[in-house]
């Protein structure tokens, strides 16, 4: 779950943004509505869903070099329509926009593209699978997937094999993101063993490691107090897995929620309340990069810190994401995404 | 104190208004014609950069199809797809207006309304609403359209998406062009396996556009600071002369007590006043004088190298506050000598002509001196100067120092005329005149910077003209160039063309690199076009006979420049040897250029065949020609160019940028006119006692008149003799040295004698009509003001 897509869906008309994210939460504009006890139909609905605002396929991976060196990489692919038509040509009014990065313990790679959704440069398709922007791909049957991403300064090519089920948070895929009732559809595949090649300045890296693949799409993210994010992807050593996400409210408080997901892919939703998440230390931008993260229903109450603290997001729009480290209660490795701190 | 003081000082100029105005209208018509310049040269800048800004102009490489047709848009998202981070173009005219769309998404920042006025919906920008972003004059120009004011587009261009612009050209599906953005992705495919039809046009860098207009630039800058020049040049003297005549008052003020400090500061702030004064003015006139110039340069720029100049004006700050910084600079340069001079010069010193004569005396030396260092120093700068600082320390070592010694040489004239005299009346004809100069040489320094000014930048300018004319001669020598799509069209042409003219010409070239540097090289037929019409800077023997022999090559000035290369050094084309065998000036070309045989280069370069073809034929059959063909061969008229009407619009065009010149010409010789005028009128007064032994001699006043007049009128001459050389030395400079340093081409140097005669003309009228009226004041002066000055003996 990345809120700050419900930003960044919002990234062209910077301008715009005000009165966009204003009308966002409240009412949606003709665009379809997610409503409770979806019915997921597989593989259609790992494509595109134009008549919903914002949608994206979102790819987080933490990697390890032969020498045990920890990289952490990402590749994702936003949607947001200006209007709940698919349409052709360049007046289509479908958006997209990738980010890729790679961080390692010293350095944070990152790239942005934009394209128009009319025209071919970028979409995605469900059978056959394939998400793609500009060179950009993410393809395959789900089972495997071949992903790829390019910048002047690095590029990798990757190849995924899933090794447990797709996993639905909150109510079955309905994930609930306010007290008022703001929801989006959220499922993930967070068992993809992943190995490849990162091409970066340092030279070409052979890495393997474990990926985690987002899914969610909506019309009505966010609700008018909500001002940021802190989103967590844990996998500790004993095989077990943990989503969590923080929605920071004007008024102090937070709205929280989490999914504890069994090795074999079995889980439990958790509402607000249950997740605690506090900031240990700040980085020197004030970016809290360690955390102290606690679900007292599993008896988790870890330590969560950033592999690198400078894991800036420079795109049209900042956000902070990379690899962590756990420790405490539970061990083992994970990656964060903090919005609302620019 | 200070107030009492300061009236006193004051006073002078209430009690001699006439030199008042000549301070302020010397300092205000300088200040004038520098900031006329400034403005004209900062509001095309401003265009410029805004062009840049818009459209990345030159900024960025470019993908074009070879021939110049659009291309599919499918090609553009199999490079996207394939890695290449490239952006659509879609560009055509409107009513006069370029309109260019771009897609925002992928064009690099600064280009497109990234940063969009307030109340831009982007969204509907996107979906195709209409929306175009242009300056107010373009949103005048498109009264149809929707237009959103932006002042920082180009002028005469409106901005929009590209599915609009798709839409307006009937261009669906179709690209003109690819901006490559720079920093490109790790393994992106090659262009010739992807896009075969495609070729990459390098950033034009400074090359283009950019180069030839700084070239103008330079021209009205170098034009402006001459026209300054003159300019302190009479400031100088108005102001040396207020001080002269005010020692009186100096000296009785400085009686009574006043403290040397507190004088020079007073003295020194009534002159910022002025110059506040003056300055303002000046900045006021110098608007109306751009804004008359204006619409005539934006049209030179617009025909010449089709840069978009908005024809409004705009009161920019850099321009008004420089025309206010260089008044106030300007008289402090001025007024520090005669400053300098009111403090160390013995208190009792008299004030009047002969007195000054005598203190010039004493300077000449000094003046000398300083004349024959500068000189000298130009003298080594002619022959060592090779950057644009070292070019204009040439010019101002030249100018100063010719002006320094422009009253010596005239000194040493007049001492010659006066020992060859015979009779009395010429004797003291020249002795007067002689006594007169120290007065009158500001003025005539002026005249001098002047006329040499002008005999400078018009010989430059006029150069400029021939070769570019000559050049379009040379290189659109051909009546028709049509260009074909394939092979089948290329022979349709030849055939159709063998019977209907005189010959076909096929233009055809490669892209390669000779001696390291990116060149072009054209295989040539040979043909009386080229033998008759190019002109060398260097050639051997015959140099057309050996390069359509096969057996050497021509290159441009460029690629000899940058290579070292000359006649007689060899090059290698695909490991063939060439010997040089003429080099010729090829202008505004950024890239090397060689050309070859016709069928040497068929060899060389076996796969590359003609597609451009020049057709030489009777200009007058040239519409029939293209008519016939269209129905023979079916190749249209839009594949041909009339290159003859062509040239005749850019020549005509041409002529629009003398026009500014002669305005600047005829407003600097009205201000050196104007600086003459003044010097007379105040020496007037102060020569009646000169003229007075004379008049009691038996001159009768008429006749003295008549003397003065000529007495000017020779001075002018004299001056224009020592102007002429000086301003071909000017010429020279600013062709050999700073062209050179600036753009990297040299511009052959042409002579304009019946320009320099009418100029001179024009500088001797000015020297006539300024000395009019002060010489019908000294022959009405009534006999009582005479014969006062043998009864009051000072």
């Amino acid at each position: 779950m990345n809120v700050k897509a419900f930003l960044l869906a919002l990234f062209l008309p910077c301008t715009a943004m005000a009165q966009g994210f204003a009308g966002l939460g409240t009412d949606a504009d003709g665009f379809t509505v997610p409503e409770p006890n979806p019915q997921f139909d597989f593989p259609a609905d790992h494509g595109a869903h134009p008549d919903y605002r914002i949608e994206w396929w979102y790819l987080t991976a933490n990697l390890t070099a032969e020498d045990g060196t920890p990289y952490g990489l990402q590749w994702t692919l936003f949607r947001s329509a200006l209007a709940p038509e698919a349409g052709d040509g360049w007046t289509a009014p479908q958006l997209w926009m990738g980010h890729a990065a790679v961080t390692t313990p010293d350095n944070h790679y990152v790239t942005e593209r934009l394209a128009r959704g009319g025209i071919g440069q970028a979409g995605v398709t469900a059978d056959p699978f394939e998400a793609w922007i500009d060179d950009w791909v993410l393809q395959g049957d789900w089972d495997t997937l071949r992903m790829t991403a390019s910048a002047p300064d690095f590029a990798y090519d990757m190849a995924l094999t899933a090794q447990g089920p797709l996993i639905f948070h909150g109510d079955a895929g309905y994930s609930v993101k306010s007290a008022a009732g703001q929801a989006s559809y959220y499922y993930s595949q967070p068992f993809f063993a992943i190995e490849g090649t990162l091409q970066l300045p340092e030279g070409d890296i052979a890495v393997t490691g474990n990926a985690w693949l987002d899914r969610e799409w909506s019309s009505q993210p966010l609700a008018d107090n909500q001002t940021g994010w802190d989103w967590f992807s844990l996998s500790f050593d004993d095989g077990h897995k943990m989503m969590g996400f923080r929605l920071q409210q004007t008024d102090g408080n937070n709205f929280t929620s989490a999914t504890w997901i069994s090795p074999d892919g079995d889980t439990t939703p958790y509402t607000d309340g249950a997740l605690v998440a506090t900031p240990l230390a700040m980085s020197d931008d004030d970016v809290p990069v360690r955390w102290r993260v606690e679900l007292p229903a599993q008896g988790v109450d870890v330590t969560v810190a950033a592999i690198n603290e400078n894991a800036w997001m420079t795109t049209s729009v900042p956000y902070w994401e990379g690899p962590v480290t756990v420790t405490g209660s539970h061990a083992g490795i994970g990656y964060l995404e903090m919005t609302g701190y620019e | 104190m200070t107030w009492a003081t300061l009236q006193a000082l004051l006073s002078h100029w209430w009690r001699n208004p006439l030199q008042l105005f000549t301070l302020l209208a010397g300092l205000a018509l300088a200040t004038a014609l520098w900031s006329g310049v400034q403005a004209v040269n900062a509001e095309a800048r401003a265009s410029y950069d805004a062009a840049a800004a818009t459209l990345g102009e030159g900024q960025y490489d470019r993908l074009v199809r070879r021939d110049g047709q659009p291309m599919a848009q499918a090609i553009y998202v199999d490079l996207r797809r394939a890695g290449w981070l490239v952006s659509p173009i879609v560009q055509g005219r409107l009513d006069g207006v370029r309109i260019i769309g771009v897609d925002p998404l992928t064009a690099p920042s600064g280009i497109g309304p990234v940063a969009p006025a307030e109340g831009t919906d982007i969204a509907a920008f996107l979906t195709g609403d209409g929306q175009f972003f242009g300056t107010a004059e373009t949103a005048a120009a498109l009264p149809d359209l929707n237009v959103i004011i932006t002042p920082e587009t180009a002028p005469n261009t409106a901005l929009t998406d590209i599915g609009v612009a798709q839409r307006v050209f009937a261009k669906s599906g179709q690209i003109d062009s690819l901006i490559v953005l720079p920093g490109q992705p790790k393994g992106r495919a090659d262009l010739a396996t992807l896009a075969p039809d495609l070729i990459l046009q390098p950033a034009q860098g400074g090359s283009d556009i950019g180069r030839l207009t700084d070239s103008f630039h330079l021209n009205l800058t170098a034009f402006g600071l001459l026209s300054f020049a003159v300019g302190i040049f009479i400031v100088n003297g108005a102001i040396g002369l207020a001080f002269e005549q005010r020692r009186p008052v100096v000296r009785t003020l400085r009686a009574l007590g006043l403290p040397l400090r507190q004088l020079v500061i007073l003295m020194g702030a009534e002159l910022m006043l002025f110059a506040l004064i003056a300055g303002l003015i000046g900045v006021a006139l110098g608007y109306v004088i751009a804004a008359v110039l204006l619409p005539d340069v934006a049209a030179t720029l617009r025909g010449l190298y089709g840069a978009d100049v908005s024809g409004t004006l705009q009161l920019r700050p850099v321009w008004w506050l420089s025309g206010l910084a260089i008044a106030l600079g300007g008289t402090a340069i001025a007024a520090g000598g005669a400053l300098y001079q009111m403090a160390k010069m013995p208190l009792l010193a008299a004030a009047q002509p002969r007195a000054l004569a005598m203190a010039a005396g004493r300077r000449a030396r000094v003046q000398g001196i300083a004349a024959a260092v500068l000189l000298g120093l130009s003298a080594i700068m002619m022959v060592t100067a090779n950057g644009l600082i070292g070019g204009f320390t040439l010019l101002a070592s030249l100018l100063i120092g010719a002006a320094l010694a422009l009253p010596l040489i005239l000194d040493r004239i007049l001492a010659g005329s006066s020992k060859a005299a015979k009779s009395v009346t010429a004797q003291w004809f020249w002795a007067d005149t002689r006594q007169q100069l120290p007065g009158l040489s500001l003025a005539l320094m002026a005249l001098l910077l002047a006329m040499s000014a002008n005999v400078g930048v018009s010989t430059m300018v006029s150069s400029f003209r021939l070769t570019f004319t000559d050049f379009l001669d040379q290189r659109l020598a051909s009546e028709l160039y049509i260009r074909t799509e394939n092979e089948a069209q290329s022979a349709a042409l030849i055939a159709f063309a063998k019977d209907r003219t005189d010959i076909v010409l096929p233009i055809q070239n490669v892209d390669t690199q000779v001696a390291g540097q990116p060149t072009e090289v054209f295989g040539a037929r040979d043909h009386a076009t080229y033998r008759d019409n190019w002109v060398f800077l260097e050639q051997s023997v015959d140099p057309w006979d050996t390069t359509f022999g096969g057996e050497t090559v021509l290159i441009n000035e460029q690629l000899s420049r940058r290579a070292g290369l000359n006649v007689g050094d060899e090059v290698t084309l695909q490991g063939t040897p060439f010997a040089i065998a003429g080099v010729y000036g090829d202008y505004g070309n950024p890239i090397g250029q060689a050309v070859i045989g016709e069928g040497v280069f068929a060899t060389l370069y076996p796969d590359i065949t003609p597609r451009n073809f020049g057709l030489r034929m009777d200009p007058a059959s040239v519409p029939d020609f293209v008519a016939d063909l269209e129905a023979a061969t079916g190749i249209p008229a839009t594949q041909s160019v009339n290159q003859a009407s062509i040239k005749a619009i850019s020549l005509g065009i041409f002529e629009r940028t003398f026009t500014v010149t002669t305005a600047l010409n005829v407003l600097t010789l009205a201000v050196a006119g104007f600086a003459i005028l003044m010097s007379l009128l105040t020496l007037a007064t102060m020569r009646v006692p000169q003229l007075a032994p004379a008049w009691a001699m038996g001159m009768t006043r008429a006749q003295i008149g008549r003397l003065e007049l000529l007495r000017a009128v020779m001075l002018a001459l004299l001056t224009a003799v020592v102007a002429l050389p000086l301003g071909l030395a000017l010429a020279w400079a600013l062709l050999a040295v700073v062209n050179v340093a600036a753009f990297g081409w040299e511009l052959p140097m042409y002579f304009f004698p019946m320009d320099y005669a009418r100029l001179g003309l024009f500088a001797l009228l000015a020297a006539a009509l300024a000395a009019l009226w002060p010489a019908r004041r000294l022959a009405r002066t009534p006999p009582a003001d005479l014969l006062k000055v043998f009864s009051n003996e000072r």
